[in-house]
């Protein structure tokens, strides 16, 4: 197993009296921060161990890496306007709070700096258009910035707590298993043949997999969490061998940074303890925004990564092979080639029909027609 | 350690002649685009591959606990 990024596991939580806060300047924060804060404080975001500084934020803009050189691509910044909260210095200690996660955190200000959204967005995101979803989460952000270590106090349970292991919990769980080699696979939806396949080519040469679904803020049409949860539990129980899957959640806010992202969410899942991580075409992207294969490229910039990326191109399956196949391993032409269409699953389920078994397994497909309303509104 | 003491971001590192002119030849044509950006790669990777495997040093009570929690979900028989 790997060592967390950066060395050690980070553990920032702690059971205090509220009582002791009372007196604390007190700074509302949205959902997406609050889940920040539960990740920095279990460790998924190991090794920070709050948000971050301006000169780390200007490394990680620079050079993809915090200033102590650990590999590092996606800012953790906390946003706040002057007018949200009564007057406040660096040095002074801070109540963050959110209604929603019942998240209470302190935050120890290091640092109250201003920032570029220009620069912040080009850099993470190659553009600066507006229409791109992370940019325009840039252009509404904060006046300022706060750095500094956070450390979480209490959050309440929530839904699908049940599915959430920390990092902790996974390295225990995977030591148990007797599991040496992990892959990790990140979905945000349903599996398909297609998924199924690249997940157990994977599985192939490993311990045991990971299937590690982002749940979370959803856009309308999206299959919703409880969806996927529940065709992936249909999945893993038809198809997988109980001692080799494990499928837990991971609570995150996509950004749609592309490659940056891609490897944000490699560290994440070597936090959790996994070895290797699956990459697949578009890794994290959005629109036309990434080439369909710069989230592979971006890998060779650290070879210091700690976490093995192992990069998949499209599966389809091919009516001459009679399997489904790659570009790598199939001679046929095209016209012997049958996409795994996400867009085109959808729209049969979304009519209610049972797509065709070379495209979804009949009890996916089933697990998922049980729902209601299997996608947001 | 990006920064040094001097608040400097780099730092000059003396190799010998014939090896950076090596090296040059070497790197001509492929990703790299000076002898520092290959060195440091080099370097990451050799200093990365020394890291020890994680012995995580969980406590036993602390370990327990987080048994039970995966029994009681299912995760662990
Ligand atoms: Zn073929």
């Amino acid at each position: 197993m790997p060592k967390p990024h950066g060395g050690k596991l980070i553990n920032r939580s702690i059971k205090k009296e509220l009582s002791e806060t009372a007196d604390l300047p007190k700074l509302g924060i949205n959902i997406n921060l609050s889940e920040d804060i539960i990740n920095i404080s279990n460790g998924v975001f190991s090794p920070l161990e709050g948000f971050l500084h301006n000169n780390d934020l200007e490394n990680v803009l620079n050079e993809k890496r915090l200033t102590d050189d650990t590999p590092w691509t996606i800012p953790v910044l906390l946003d706040f306007n002057k007018q949200d909260i009564n007057e406040v210095k660096e040095g002074d200690t801070i109540l963050l709070t959110n209604k929603e996660n019942g998240v209470l955190a302190l935050l120890d200000i290091d640092e109250i700096f201003t920032y570029d959204k220009k620069t912040l967005a080009q850099t993470v995101y190659g553009t600066q258009d507006t229409t791109h979803p992370g940019v325009a989460n840039v252009y509404n952000m904060k006046q300022l910035l706060l750095g500094g270590k956070i450390t979480l106090l209490d959050s309440r349970t929530r839904k699908f707590d049940e599915y959430n292991l920390s990092p902790k919990e996974t390295r225990i769980l995977f030591k148990e298993k007797g599991w040496k080699e992990i892959v990790a696979f990140q979905t945000r939806n349903p599996p398909h043949i297609g998924h199924e396949y690249v997940q157990k080519t994977a599985l192939t040469f490993v311990d045991g997999i990971l299937i590690n679904p982002i749940i979370g803020k959803k856009k309308s049409g999206d299959f919703r969490d409880e969806v996927i949860l529940s065709s992936y539990e249909t999945l893993i129980k038809h198809y997988y061998l109980k001692e080799r899957a494990v499928m837990s959640i991971l609570r995150t806010s996509m950004k749609y940074a592309g490659p940056r992202e891609a490897i944000h969410h490699a560290i994440m899942r070597k936090n959790f303890g996994c070895t290797h991580f699956i990459v697949g075409r578009d890794h994290a992207g959005v629109g036309n925004y990434y080439g369909p294969y710069d989230a592979h490229d971006i890998f060779s910039e650290f070879p210091d990564l700690g976490i093995i990326p192992v990069f998949f191109r499209s599966f389809s399956r091919c009516t001459k092979c009679g399997s489904v196949v790659n570009d790598k391993i199939c001679p046929h032409d095209q016209k012997y080639h049958i996409n795994f269409s996400g867009k085109k699953i959808r729209e049969l389920l979304q009519n209610g029909e049972i797509p065709s078994e070379d495209m979804m397994r009949k009890e996916v497909a089933e697990t998922i027609l049980k729902f209601d309303k299997p996608f947001v509104e | 350690m990006t920064e040094g003491k001097d608040g400097k971001k780099y730092t000059t590192i003396s190799i010998p002649t014939p090896l950076a002119e090596k090296i040059k030849k070497r790197i001509e044509g492929t990703g790299f685009t000076s002898l520092s950006s290959y060195v440091t790669y080099v370097l990451r990777e050799v200093i990365s591959g020394m890291e020890e495997e994680s012995e995580e040093a969980f406590s036993k009570e602390d370990e327990e606990k987080v048994k039970e929690r995966l029994r009681a979900l299912g995760y662990l028989d």
